[in-house]
């Protein structure tokens, strides 16, 4: 029997509780029996012998969960096998994720985040804690949604020298780049269009100034290159200055402009908007995230998907799950 | 990339050939070909002038087989510019003196700037423009880019590179 708990009761968290629920029977026939044996949020919690969707509906009802526990108290209990982690991200202090994460591998207890704060601020410090204590640490759903690619280049182009890593890690910049293209329209007008679709934030800094792009980048930088960089070594422009008739002439000459996340064997470490030929399969549409893998054996590879939203997200997570727990059968 | 290649090739039947042959391997078009008899070498070669137009990464590969048949290559177009990049630029281009940018390229003796198609919507907003640089080699181009990104990054213009698509 699997313990979990769960800290961080937002949308990704709620999204990893239903997917439980739903996938019930997938989950178990890879990972054998499991339960939640504590869920709580930033100000409640709720423990012992509940159902997941008793938890959910409490929250939805009542903004909050039943007990008065908080996190700390949690992992102090100690009474999971794994913590999953989805509090929301912090990419400069890593808080409140880091000190939750640190707590729970110090005890042996394996993680499993969304959160890309703690891995951007402490990643090799994180990796070496795991391992000190025995216990494993996995970050699937940091790094393009859905889309496999941590655990891909990890397990599946293992054995191969990865040379070059470019990719969309941003599924808000990418549609408000595509519909730019698609429009001539100016930038404001295309944001404030994501923004009532709920595709941008109120504050969309973090995504148009390629904030998001570059924690993501340092976690792939970090976990493919086995390198120990932090955010302020990738340099990072956004996409806010870019005018629509950037677009009309890049089509003349065949391209489009992309934000590019681009990390390579000999340190590069960027985030820009970037001309992308248009014949190349990172020219991509919507808010759909992608990666382009340069390998020495494999050659090219190529993974597009969706890069958030709660399911896809924990789509990811329980990749993670099954990864830790799985028994290897696929039947 | 279009350019001019002089061949010295031995006067006896097949010779074109192994000039000819490389090129349409390797995806080239020949656009004309000068035979000149009465240039005849001294060693009784005859001068050949090939104008080929062949994908610009593939030229170094192209005049090494040709190389590797046996032929003599006299020369190749002196001004040949063989690496090719366009970037965007954004920002107050032109206010912040557009001729002092190109000149900058320019001076380098192994780059120019080759074509600019600039668009400003208003007078006060941002210009965009396509700069194009062309560089003997490669490295040239990668100092030509350098030249480039330090001049826009004074001038605070946003430069939007390409992705390159050769593989590393």
């Amino acid at each position: 029997m699997i313990k979990i708990a769960l800290i961080g009761f937002g949308t990704v968290g709620r999204g990893f509780a239903k997917a439980l629920i739903y996938n019930r029977n997938i989950i178990q026939r890879k990972i054998g029996e499991f339960r939640v044996t504590a869920i709580c949020d930033s100000k409640s919690s709720i423990t012992g012998d509940f159902k997941i969707e008793d938890a959910i509906k409490y929250k939805l009802d009542k903004g909050r969960l039943p007990e008065n526990r908080n996190a700390e108290d949690i992992i102090e209990l100690g009474d999971f096998d794994v913590l999953v982690e989805t509090t929301p991200t912090d990419v400069f202090s890593g808080e409140p994720g880091l000190s939750y994460i640190k707590k729970a591998l110090t005890t042996g207890r394996d993680v499993i985040t969304s959160n890309k704060g703690p891995l951007v601020v402490a990643y090799r410090e994180l990796m070496t804690l795991a391992e000190r204590h025995g216990a494993k640490i996995g970050f699937e759903a940091t790094v393009g949604g859905a889309m496999p690619v941590v655990k891909m280049i990890r397990d599946e182009l293992a054995g191969n020298r990865i040379r070059r890593i470019r990719g969309i890690l941003n599924g808000t910049t990418n549609y408000i780049l595509s519909r730019m293209e698609k429009e001539k329209a100016p930038y404001p007008q295309i944001l404030s269009e994501a923004q009532e679709l709920g595709i941008a934030e109120a504050d969309p800094g973090y995504d148009v100034e390629g904030i998001d792009a570059g924690a993501k980048l340092v976690i792939l930088a970090n976990s493919v290159f086995g390198k120990d960089v932090k955010f302020d070594d990738v340099e990072v422009r956004g996409i806010t200055r870019i005018t629509p008739e950037a677009f009309e002439i890049a089509v003349e000459k065949g391209y489009t402009i992309r934000l590019i996340a681009e990390a390579d064997e000999d340190g590069k470490l960027e985030v820009s908007p970037r001309l992308v030929k248009l014949t190349n399969p990172l020219a991509i549409y919507g808010t759909l995230n992608a990666v382009l893998i340069e390998t020495d054996l494999a050659g090219e590879i190529f993974v597009i998907g969706r890069g958030a939203g709660e399911r896809e997200t924990a789509s990811a997570l329980i990749s993670d799950l099954v990864d830790f727990y799985g028994n290897c059968s696929f039947h | 990339m279009r350019f001019t290649l002089i061949v010295e090739l031995e006067d006896k039947p097949g010779q074109l050939l192994k000039v000819i042959e490389p090129i349409s391997k390797i995806g080239g078009n020949v656009i004309s070909v000068v035979h000149d008899r009465h240039k005849v070498s001294p060693l009784k070669r005859v001068p050949v002038e090939f104008v080929i137009d062949v994908d610009t990464e593939k030229v170094e590969t192209l005049l090494n087989r040709i190389r590797e048949s046996g032929v003599n290559i006299r020369s190749i177009d002196e001004a040949r510019m063989l690496y090719t990049e366009s970037f965007l630029l954004i920002g107050h281009i032109i206010h912040t003196d557009l001729s002092d940018t190109v000149n900058r390229i320019d001076e380098t003796g192994f780059a120019e700037v080759v074509e600019i198609h600039i668009t400003m919507p208003k007078v006060s907003e941002p210009s965009t423009a396509i700069i194009t640089i062309s560089a003997r080699g490669r490295e040239e181009l990668g100092k030509a880019k350098k030249i480039l990104r330090e001049i826009c990054e004074k001038k605070d213009i946003l430069v939007i590179e390409p992705l390159n698509e050769e593989s590393t």
